[in-house]
């Protein structure tokens, strides 16, 4: 075997692993890495401005292709960089490989420049983590790091690599195979647990799934799609698997949980059997937990076996992928009908259905809806966190897994636009949005240096209300109305600011110019910029308040 | 709360019990007593510790503890039949009379002085936890200057069959 040095050998990893694109920021600790990519033309790689934009592009580009992103970043502050996007993708288990440089292995530990302990700070925000120190298990590592962040529940793993290991040499070979003594991951559910499920399922009068990431994750939503018309069951989604289930489809209930729709809290409150699948009951899902599914058995299928009953307790747990588990449970049950339980849901759907008050001014949720329309619902939708979140989950109508993306767990603002980048390159044919707030984008608002420069043509829709938008909702309702630190206004133009980027800037302040400004912004190849001067006081309904029950919502419009 | 002994094989490999320690600390599990050290195969470590906690809490410690990669088995050795140990060490008030009565006690015990100077004793005992806690109780009147223990470590008993 010919000797190949550290980088050279990372090199080849991400070559064999079928890595093609990478986002990253070169730096001192990183410069092996840098040279040895130079000669590598077939992997592309995105030098993003700031390390945390890295780290989400990886991480939109994995939750936009189902493949293993990778960023790269150099040690002390270009890893702690990553800190963010490695805790966000952890929460959603979305598999990144994050490679950093470190300091030579005689300097750790000794405050050098530029270092920092980042597999102890990250320990508790990775799957798993290596600071490798033998040059001849660089090879492993790295075959395992690939293999840990995409296998089981995914999740980001970080390899942190000294600048001397980088550049010494060795023959060990890059191994085909991965054997892990103390990891093998549990795909096959227990078949005595889905006789029993089955029997439940046939027996309860009135079921809802509850269908969470892991769907999205295990590719399961044709698995879903069957096993939820063969037996007649109406199917909520998280936030995190909307697309999972189509919902334009009659037995969707879109979304549940804090924001989620009135129905879909509904039929969760009167359920008589919860399906839980690949979810993990969040408390911005479950409401007061103890409130949650008063008159339910808990069914959850998951491949993690910590997701269950640690916050819910589970009547029947089953491990397993969603994949292989749902096909035999539809095999297993008969098909029921439950008409009556339909003709329930069907009248809440009729009564509360997502709302807002479409004659008063520039509304985002219109902004959304015109996206939806214009794009044919085929669009990946990225977005930030806050309002701007919400309504592009309330309003767009998502029947596609890896069409919404958006930080669900950890709630990072500053994600979209990256994540839209990593979207967008994992997926050139694609329309990619970042439906953003004036507060996020902000947040990284430095890659529209990187749109620019590669031309990247992600189109952001920013609803700026001038304000943080949720906190200030929250002030309002629980607050007196006392708007403490959340007048963020006026500043900066954001049409000027895409342009001194080299980006298409519209501004539109009326609701009849949305159509022609996103008609406008699609007709454009490259970035586009769109600054929509929102309602400054929209308020994002249903609303569950925090320890109410889910079906104690308050609404703005009766 | 009830008290679990568990034992954990992990891969006796760098920064393991930082993975454990950070684990712990982040999902806010206590632990009384955790004792490491290299089992019959140098490439595995085996830590023995004792975590209180009601069900719930202890059937998160096990399966969290079980997700980390480095992991390999984890046991809960609590309402097993086990061997238990621990071993202390303890330095005594010693004056007069005291003398006698501890040299007395570590006799019972089978404890071993292990250091003697004019005002203090200091015993080794090892056993369970009756025993060091029967052995700590008489003590403690005479005056404990100074306790170090190792914490617990446990062996499930091989059946016989």
């Amino acid at each position: 075997m010919k000797k190949r040095t550290g980088a050279e050998i990372l090199i080849e990893a991400l070559t064999k692993e079928g890595v093609d694109n990478v986002f990253g920021y070169p730096g001192g600790a990183v410069i092996p890495i840098y040279d040895a990519l130079y000669d590598a033309p077939r992997i592309s790689h995105i030098t993003v401005r700031h390390e945390q934009a890295a780290c989400h592009a990886a991480d939109g580009y994995a939750r936009a292709t189902g493949r293993v992103g990778v960023c790269i970043a150099t040690s002390g502050p270009g890893a702690t960089n990553l800190v963010t996007g490695l805790a966000t993708a952890y929460m959603d288990s979305v598999p990144v490989v994050a490679f950093t440089g470190q300091v030579p292995t005689s300097m750790i530990g000794n405050d050098a420049f530029q270092e920092a302990n980042i597999t102890g700070i990250t320990y508790s925000i990775t799957k798993h983590n290596y600071l490798v120190k033998d040059i001849d298990e660089l090879p492993r590592i790295l075959k395992e790091a690939f293999y840990i962040a995409r296998t089981a529940r995914p999740g980001p793993v970080l390899v942190d690599l000294p600048k001397d290991i980088q550049n010494v040499a060795t023959d060990a070979p890059y191994p085909e195979e991965v054997k892990i003594r103390s990891y093998n991951p549990h795909y096959e559910g227990n078949p005595k647990q889905i006789n029993l499920a089955a029997q439940e399922i046939d027996g309860s009068e009135r079921p809802v799934i509850y269908a969470g990431g892991g769907i999205i994750s295990s590719g399961a939503s044709r698995e879903l799609y069957e096993f939820a018309h063969h037996n007649n069951i109406p199917v909520t989604t998280t936030l995190m698997a909307l697309g999972a289930f189509p919902e334009n489809d009659p037995l969707s209930l879109k979304m549940l949980g804090m924001h989620g729709t009135r129905y879909a809290n509904y039929a969760i409150m009167e359920a008589d059997l919860i399906v839980a699948v690949g979810a993990r009951f969040d408390d911005r899902i479950t409401g007061k937990i103890s409130a949650f599914a008063p008159e339910a058995k808990i069914m959850h299928i998951d491949i993690d076996p910590t997701a269950i009953s640690k916050n819910v307790k589970v009547d029947i747990p089953i491990v397993g992928d969603a994949k292989d588990i749902l096909p035999r449970l539809k095999a297993l049950t008969k098909g029921k009908q439950r008409e009556d339980w339909h003709r329930k849901i069907a009248a809440w759907k009729e009564k509360y259905p997502l709302k807002y008050d479409k004659d008063k001014g520039l509304k985002p949720q219109f902004v959304v809806q015109k996206i939806c329309e214009l794009t044919g619902g085929k669009a990946i939708i990225c977005t930030e966190v806050g309002q701007n979140q919400m309504w592009a989950a309330q309003f767009y109508c998502y029947t596609h897994p890896r069409s919404f993306i958006s930080s669900g767990g950890l709630g990072t603002m500053g994600y979209g636009f990256p994540a839209a980048i990593g979207a967008q390159i994992g997926r050139p044919d694609d329309i990619v949005f970042d439906i953003a707030g004036d507060g996020s984008f902000q947040m990284n608002i430095q890659e529209l240096s990187t749109v620019s420069r590669y031309k990247i043509p992600v189109k952001v829709a920013i609803l700026n209300n001038g304000y943080l938008g949720m906190v200030r909702q929250w002030q309002q309702f629980f607050y007196k109305g006392r708007y403490s630190q959340v007048d963020i206004s006026s500043i900066p133009d954001f049409v000027k600011v895409a342009e001194a980027y080299g980006v298409k800037g519209i501004r539109v302040e009326k609701k009849e110019e949305v159509e022609a400004a996103l008609k406008k912004a699609l007709s454009i190849k490259g970035p586009v910029v769109i600054d929509f001067q929102i309602d400054r006081e929209e308020n994002v309904y249903p609303m569950v308040p925090a320890d109410a029950a889910l079906h104690e919502m308050i609404d703005g419009l009766a | 709360m009830v008290k679990h002994l568990i034992s954990v094989e992990v891969e006796n490999r760098f920064g393991i019990l930082a993975r454990i320690a950070s684990l712990f600390s982040a999902r806010g599990f206590n632990i009384d007593s955790l004792a490491v050290g290299e089992t019959e195969d140098s490439t595995i470590s085996r830590i023995t510790m004792v975590v209180p906690g009601d069900d719930q809490v202890i059937e998160q410690v096990i399966k969290q503890l079980r997700k980390l990669i480095d992991v390999i088995k984890v046991v809960d050795l609590t309402g097993q039949p086990t061997v238990t140990r621990e071993l202390i060490l303890v330095r005594v008030n010693a004056r007069g009379k005291d003398r006698d009565e501890i040299m007395r006690l570590a006799e019972i015990f089978r404890a071993r002085i292990v250091d003697v100077h004019p005002e203090s004793l200091t015993l080794e005992v090892t056993g369970n936890e009756e025993k060091i806690k029967g052995l700590l109780t008489l003590l403690r009147p005479l005056g404990v200057k100074k306790l170090v223990r190792t914490g617990k470590v446990a062996l499930s008993r091989e059946m016989k069959s």
